[in-house]
């Protein structure tokens, strides 16, 4: 991979096999030994990703765009490392701080501050390097008093915060944000806007996945198109936006 | 009893806290090196996953750490009464002797039932985050052993009851069974985390075998009464020869060597069975869990 490049995904497939027989539990798999097995063989895989192949330059804002059920969480969390591809091969260059799924990486039973602690710590940080971000941390989520009080009683758009605030202090070298801005208040979304702006201009990759076009539009270099597993288009993010949208239309 | 109960806890919290803090303090180094940070990064993941444990389990479990003395306690109690009515068994300090085997039995039941949900219980973690998940079920382990090392006290407390004292031998006796039956359990952890992901049902069936094993094992009974031509069963039996150890340091006075030999066997096969299933299907965690 050369000097520049973040991410490469050659050729990169991925299956899930959907209804696996184990699912029914042990006893059923037991009780039904021939016929499990058989089903076993029939299991047919389902292809989330397909052949894909893309390189995301280092310092590069790509958004992904598809329909829901399109592959774009599977394409982040195959370069989170999360998931393995089933063939073709992924490369990626220094630390992934990838922000999954909504109050994903957290424990509802711990309050802020501790939640603040566990994520940055199985995001790689040593305690120690946790503890000099943590009031940074904390003043950025602009979540106040509350930052004591346990997860369980956040709103859904209070648990974003944290997570999208952890991970931008964490001084990644690759960001990812599955829609994790999608719950917060105008406010807040505009500071985190801004703040991948920042990022943008200090060099660290991001790879944005979103169903809000002003957003993308806004912030990415190129867009990505994935369409039932399949990238479909990749570029200009005006024009890529466009065939998304008459696609739409037109279906 | 609310009242005490509380005062434990948070006293308990409290200490693990200003543990953890003195350990801040002492890795304080201003610049490190990479292999010194790895070091200290899993020292320090370690330490937050068995804080987060220890949090969950005692903001959320009413009785607290107490449940972990009761448990056995109690069960000591209902053995001791109904034996010593029956009277059936001539055993010399039959109340320690069953305090010896069911501390450390408890450690490993416990182990094997909350081992369903080291990985499952984690999963917004395992989806997210890419990291070595093994380290979950070594907190989980890790987690387990502070409880039976706690319980200690009240087992040296019936001992010094029954005219026994702590011998020398415990300063080194003490840390090789504690890290024999660490290797024990968590290759053991581990096995069944893993399995519990792919058939979600195992929990009764772990939950059975472990009561089944809990009468194979001498906990209850002694050792000495069962037939000479049956003795391989404490050898084939995967914790009789841990817990036998652990009856030779509390009750008898001395370890046998040979089922100390026996029970680093069974670490071994533990450890490699666990680490084996763990292995090979740790790549599909996130998919599945
Ligand atoms: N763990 C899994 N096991 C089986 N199938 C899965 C799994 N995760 C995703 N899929 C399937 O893969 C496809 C792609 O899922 P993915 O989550 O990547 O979609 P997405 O593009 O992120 O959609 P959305 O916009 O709704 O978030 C879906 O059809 C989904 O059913
Ligand atoms: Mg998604």
């Amino acid at each position: 991979m050369s000097n520049d490049m973040a991410i490469r995904f050659d050729r990169v497939t991925k299956t899930y096999f959907v209804d696996s027989p184990v699912a029914g539990g042990f006893k059923n798999l037991v009780l039904h030994l021939p016929s499990q097995i058989a089903a076993m063989r029939r299991r047919r895989p389902f292809c989330a990703l397909s052949d894909v192949s893309f390189e995301i330059a280092t310092g590069e804002c790509v958004s992904v765009i598809g329909p829901n059920g399109a592959g774009k969480s599977t394409t982040l969390g195959l370069i989170a490392g999360v998931l393995r591809p089933s063939s073709g091969t992924i490369e990626t260059v220094g630390r992934v701080c990838p922000l999954l799924e909504l109050g994903a990486g957290f424990h509802s039973e711990l309050n802020g501050r501790e939640n603040i602690v566990l994520n940055g710590v199985l995001l790689g940080l040593t305690r120690e390097e946790v503890a000099e971000r943590v009031d940074e941390i904390i003043a950025f989520s602009e979540l106040g008093e509350f930052i004591d009080a346990p997860l369980r009683t956040y709103s859904t758009g209070m648990t974003s915060r944290l997570g999208f605030s952890v991970a931008v202090h964490l001084s990644p070298k690759i960001l990812l944000v599955d829609e994790a801005l999608a719950v917060g208040d105008e406010a807040f979304r505009q500071k985190c806007i801004r703040r991948m702006e920042h990022f943008r201009e200090q060099g660290t990759t991001m790879v944005f996945v979103s169903h809000e076009m002003e957003s993308v539009a806004r912030i990415s270099d190129r867009v990505a198109l994935i369409v039932a597993g399949k990238l479909v288009d990749m570029g200009e993010p005006s024009r890529v936006i466009e065939s998304y949208r008459s696609q739409v239309r037109a279906a | 009893m609310l009242r005490t109960d509380c005062g434990t806890r948070a006293g308990l919290l409290a200490r693990f806290n200003a543990l953890q803090r003195i350990a801040t303090l002492k890795t304080a180094v201003p610049a490190m090196s990479g292999h010194h940070r790895t070091l200290v990064y899993y020292r320090d993941l370690i330490l937050v996953l068995l804080a987060k444990e220890f949090k969950v389990r005692y903001k959320s479990t009413f009785m607290g750490y107490a449940w972990s003395l009761m448990h056995p306690l109690v069960l000591a109690l209902i053995f001791f009464t109904l034996f010593t009515v029956i009277g059936r068994f001539q055993v010399h300090a039959y109340a320690l002797y069953l305090i010896a085997g069911l501390f450390p039995w408890q450690w490993i039941a416990n182990t094997a039932t909350t081992a369903n949900f080291y990985f499952l219980g984690n999963s917004s973690l395992i989806k997210k985050v890419r990291f070595h998940r093994a380290t979950l079920v070594l907190a989980g382990v890790l987690n387990e052993s502070v409880h039976f090392i706690i319980s200690i006290p009240v087992i040296v407390g019936f001992m010094l009851y029954y005219g026994h004292t702590p011998r020398v031998d415990w300063l080194w006796m003490l840390p090789a069974l504690v890290s024999v039956q660490l290797a024990i359990t968590f290759g053991l952890g581990l096995l069944i985390a893993t399995c519990n992901l792919f058939f979600r049902d195992l929990e009764r069936l772990v939950t059975l075998t472990v009561h089944l094993l809990f009468y194979v094992t001498p906990i209850i009974y002694p050792a000495d009464h069962v037939p000479p031509e049956y003795g391989w069963i404490f050898i084939a039996d995967p914790f009789a020869s841990i817990v036998l150890c652990w009856q030779g340091l509390f009750y008898h006075g001395a370890v046998s060597p040979f089922y100390l030999g026996v029970a680093m066997c069974w670490a071994v096969v533990w450890v490699a069975i666990g680490l084996t299933a763990y292995a090979k299907s740790v790549w599909r965690f996130a998919e599945i869990v």
